[in-house]
Order: C-alpha cells, then sequence, then structure tokens
C-alpha cells in the first residue's frame, strides 16, 4: 500500500491538477485491493486455524475444498467498498442530519451563489448543496466524483463567515472534489468499517475456538507458527493500521486543496481567515460522526494532537496544523 | 517482428489519445467561452431591476443611474467580439460605480429587495469574472498542448488553432474591487 504514503509536511513541490487526480484515483483502487486482500487473509486465517481447513484432505475425500471464512470476509469487503462508493456520501449525510438546500431558498442565497461561483471557477457541475443545523463552523464534502457531488456547511459557519471567507472554504472544499478526494475518503470510510467490522468479529470467535479444541490446526512447523503469528497480529492491529491509513490519506490531501482552492479564488488570505475563525472556534462539531472525520475542513473533534507537527502527530491526526496551513496560504498571497 | 507491431500499436494509441485531448480541450475552450456570455446575459437582466428599485433612494444620483443604463444599452447592441469586450468592460465599471455610490446611503441596507439584488449583482459579477478565470486556464492548457512535442509537428495540419485568451483593457483593470460582502 505504497500509494497511500502521505506527502510529508515539508514538501512543497506542486504537482499539476491532472497528476493529482490520476495518482488519487490510482490511490483509491490501490486502497480498496490493500483493504481487500487484507480482509481475504483475515478470513483465510480463520479457516486454518479456527475450522480446520485442509485443502488436501479434502480433495483426497473427493470435495471441493472451498475456504468459507476466507470468500466470506472478501465478499463483505467488496461489498461494503462497492456501498461505500455507490451510496457513502448519502450515509455520510444522513447520519450528520444535513438537509436539502433548494436553489431558491432565499435564506441559503449567498451560500448557493458563492457555490455556484466556485463551480463556475473550477469548471464542474453544481454540487448538491446541504446545511448542518450546528452552531461550530465547519464544512465537508462528500460523493464519488464530479458529478455525484455534494457540499455541506454547519449553520455556525454560514454565521461567522464574511463572504471572502465563505468562498475560501466553499473553493477549498469544491478543490476535494476536483481532485476526486472525495471518492478515496468516502471509500477508505466504507473499508475501515468493514475492517473494524471483522476483526472485531473474528477476535471474539476465535477465543471461543481455542477453549473449544486446539489440535484442528491441520498445518504444523515453523510455517504455521510464523503465518499464525501474523495472522493473530493482523487482527489485533487491524484497526489501528486502517485508521493510520485514512489519516495519512486525508491529511496529504488538505495542504492540496488548500492551494488549488486558493488557485479558484484566487485570494488565499480568504482562506486564511476563514481558517483563522475555524481555529478560534472551540465546541466540537457534535453532528459529524467520528468516521466521518476526516472529510472535514477542519477536524470536527477539536482533538489536540492535529495542531502539532512531528511524527506522532503526523501518524494520528486527520488535518496538518491549521497555523501551519494558515503561514502557506499567507506566503501565496505574498508571491500573487 | 511482434515486438515492432507491439511498439507501433503503443505509439497509435498515445497519438490518438492526445488527439482526443486536444478536441476534449477545444470543446472546453468553446463551454468556457458560453459560460462567460451566459453571465454577462444574467448581467443584463438584473440591472433594470436593480436600477428600478433604488432610483427612489438615489435621486441626487441620476448621472450614476443613467451611466449604468446606457452602458448596459450599448453591451447589448454592440456586435463583434472586440466591441462587445469593451462595452462589457464599461458596463463593469459603471456596475461598480453604482455599487459604491449605494455604499453611501445607509437607508439602501434597510430594503430587503435591494439587498437581494444587490447580492445577485455582486455574484454576478464574481461569476463572469470567474468564467473568464477559467475560459483563460482553459485557453493556456489547449495552446499549451498544440505547442509541446509532438502535437506542435501536426496540431495545425489537423486543424487546431491557438484560442485567444480574454484580455481586460486597461480601464477596467484599473477599477478597484469593490467588497459588498462585509455583515
Amino acid at each position: 500500500m505504497a500509494a497511500a504514503q502521505p506527502v510529508h509536511a515539508g514538501s512543497k513541490t506542486p504537482r499539476n491538477l491532472f497528476a493529482e487526480q490520476a495518482a488519487n484515483r490510482r490511490t483509491t483502487w490501490v486502497l480498496i485491493g490493500g483493504f481487500v486482500l487484507f480482509l481475504a487473509f483475515l478470513g483465510f486465517g480463520f479457516d486454518l486455524f479456527v475450522f480446520g481447513y485442509d485443502a488436501a484432505r479434502t480433495v483426497r475425500r473427493g470435495q471441493t475444498p472451498i475456504p468459507v471464512a476466507a470468500l466470506l470476509a472478501t465478499a463483505v469487503g467488496g461489498v461494503s467498498a462497492f456501498f461505500g462508493y455507490r451510496f457513502g456520501d448519502r450515509a455520510v449525510l444522513a447520519s450528520s442530519q444535513a438537509r436539502p438546500v433548494r436553489l431558491d431558498d432565499p435564506n441559503a442565497r449567498v451560500l448557493v451563489n458563492v457555490v455556484t461561483e466556485m463551480a463556475i471557477a473550477s469548471g464542474l457541475p453544481m454540487p448538491k448543496v446541504y446545511v448542518l443545523d450546528e452552531p461550530d463552523p465547519n464544512a465537508f464534502a462528500t460523493g464519488r466524483d464530479p458529478e455525484h457531488a455534494s457540499i455541506a456547511v454547519t449553520t455556525g459557519l454560514l454565521m461567522a463567515m464574511n463572504r471572502d471567507e465563505l468562498q475560501g472554504v466553499i473553493a477549498h472544499e469544491m478543490s476535494h472534489i476536483r481532485n476526486y478526494d472525495i471518492r478515496t475518503m468516502t471509500v477508505v470510510a466504507a473499508l475501515l468499517g468493514a475492517v473494524l467490522l471483522l476483526s472485531d468479529w473474528a477476535r471474539n470467535v476465535r477465543l471461543r475456538g481455542r477453549s473449544d479444541d486446539d489440535d484442528r490446526s491441520p498445518i504444523s512447523g515453523p510455517v504455521a507458527v510464523v503465518v499464525f503469528v501474523v495472522w493473530l497480529l493482523a487482527i489485533i492491529l487491524a484497526p489501528i493500521v486502517g485508521q493510520l491509513l485514512a489519516t495519512a490519506v486525508s491529511r496529504s490531501r488538505e495542504y492540496l486543496a488548500d492551494a488549488s482552492g486558493a488557485e479558484l479564488t484566487r485570494n488565499p488570505i480568504g482562506l486564511a481567515n476563514a481558517l483563522r475563525k475555524l481555529a478560534a472556534a472551540t465546541a466540537p462539531t457534535r453532528r459529524v460522526a467520528r468516521g466521518s472525520a476526516h472529510l472535514c475542513i477542519t477536524d470536527p473533534l477539536e482533538r489536540a494532537v492535529n495542531e502539532r507537527e512531528g511524527a506522532f502527530a503526523d501518524l494520528l491526526a486527520t488535518h496538518p496544523p491549521i497555523q501551519e496551513r494558515i503561514a502557506r496560504l499567507e506566503a501565496m498571497a505574498y508571491q500573487a | 517482428m511482434s515486438l515492432l507491431w507491439v511498439v507501433l500499436a503503443v505509439l497509435v494509441g498515445i497519438l490518438v489519445w492526445l488527439y482526443n485531448s486536444l478536441v476534449w480541450l477545444r470543446n472546453q475552450v468553446k463551454n468556457a467561452w458560453a459560460q462567460i456570455d451566459v453571465q454577462l446575459k444574467r448581467r443584463h437582466d438584473l440591472i433594470p431591476n436593480l436600477v428600478e428599485a433604488v432610483k427612489g433612494y438615489l435621486q441626487h444620483e441620476r448621472e450614476v443611474l443613467q451611466r449604468v443604463t446606457e452602458a448596459r444599452t450599448r453591451a447589448m447592441t454592440a456586435s463583434g467580439a472586440a466591441q462587445a469586450g469593451a462595452a462589457e468592460g464599461r458596463l463593469s465599471q459603471a456596475v461598480a460605480g453604482l455599487m459604491a455610490v449605494m455604499e453611501r446611503y445607509p437607508d439602501l441596507k434597510a430594503n430587503q429587495n435591494v439587498l437581494v439584488l444587490q447580492e445577485e449583482l455582486v455574484s454576478t459579477e464574481n461569476r463572469i469574472g470567474f468564467a473568464r478565470q477559467l475560459y483563460n486556464d482553459m485557453v493556456a492548457r489547449y495552446n499549451t498542448r498544440q505547442q509541446v512535442f509532438p502535437l506542435n509537428l501536426v496540431a495545425t495540419g489537423l486543424g487546431f488553432q491557438p484560442a485567444e485568451f480574454f484580455q481586460m483593457d486597461a480601464a477596467e483593470r484599473a477599477v478597484p474591487r469593490v467588497d459588498l460582502g462585509a455583515r
């Protein structure tokens, strides 16, 4: 899963947009493949060590050897990847209780106008617009491609931002759409869910299996021990590894979305000021579930880890430090 | 021998892809241009409504209103890209002038109808600006694609011509940006 390597905070090489989109599509496929393989491996270990799967013996008996658990786990991974890709946006919007905004809603006139402006600037179709009744300012974008994309903002954001700042925030979200980050992140969220589900389940059953009957495992010798240890580690570490992958992908996308958002508005200061206001807001965004945190413009959970630079913070944070993002945007303004 | 065929097939594939990308960019340029027209039309439609709504408040600013109305008429009747461009430029100036004047009349802020029209006009001015920005970005990409190897050898032969950038005339560029978004 090398493609999920985060672009480190220090690297400033600008890549062009098409390279970004292509890289992101590739990352999505590599991630999906990696997750599904990982799930198959979890399932296959199950077949070996719990069900006593032994291909050679089954064939000798004249039956077809079917690794039931491996197939089942792969199927769960495949199905959840598909549903994440196809319906992930709806799940995220529904879980945050976002309500759709009609384009002629007089109360949302400025919001709809600003989104329209950014759609024109980016040359993309108009995304669907949603509002969350929530005092904490935040925003996110979701969907599977620019033709099926949604942008959601909280009422707190609408209250706090002036037109330029709102434009900066929407430009940032529009860049996530244009760079296909929304697809990557929605699929990652769905697969992460599947991994968590299966590893939870595997851990519970494994404990029972061992107490029942310990000598079922058909393979023996050092190879079996190594496979067994790796499998056990995989099950134990699955939630952590999955989470790390998701945050790594998410963090690397934020600087890029800031930069290409500034490219859309040609006004990096608007977004910088918006980020400053977002940083000052302290209340967590309650309506955004933990699993969708990486979709938002700033971490809705307000975890302190996002404000630190360094190797450890890099591993755990879904977003780079806001101060660093502001500094980069302001540097852009001086160049212009 | 078969290796030669593979190489040939790959080369042809690359050429087809490059050719298609040029066609795609040409269409993007056309679309972006059409989008500018859509937004200009929107501005033409909005202006009479705004002028009507603020006329009562701006008794002493007849000149400003008249300049906007005239500039609009000239922009709508202009023929040819160059003339239309210049006329739209003057209209932008006149609108910015009106917006600046409106700032001096606090009474206007109390009129919901005026506020709505003002927001619509601000947004339309932005849309025109962003549509032009997209057009120029697309033109830049389209022209660059034609100028780099290997398409520079065949682009003209295949009927592709560099597109023209939209250029603001000096007068329009000198107009300061009016921010009416502050709440």
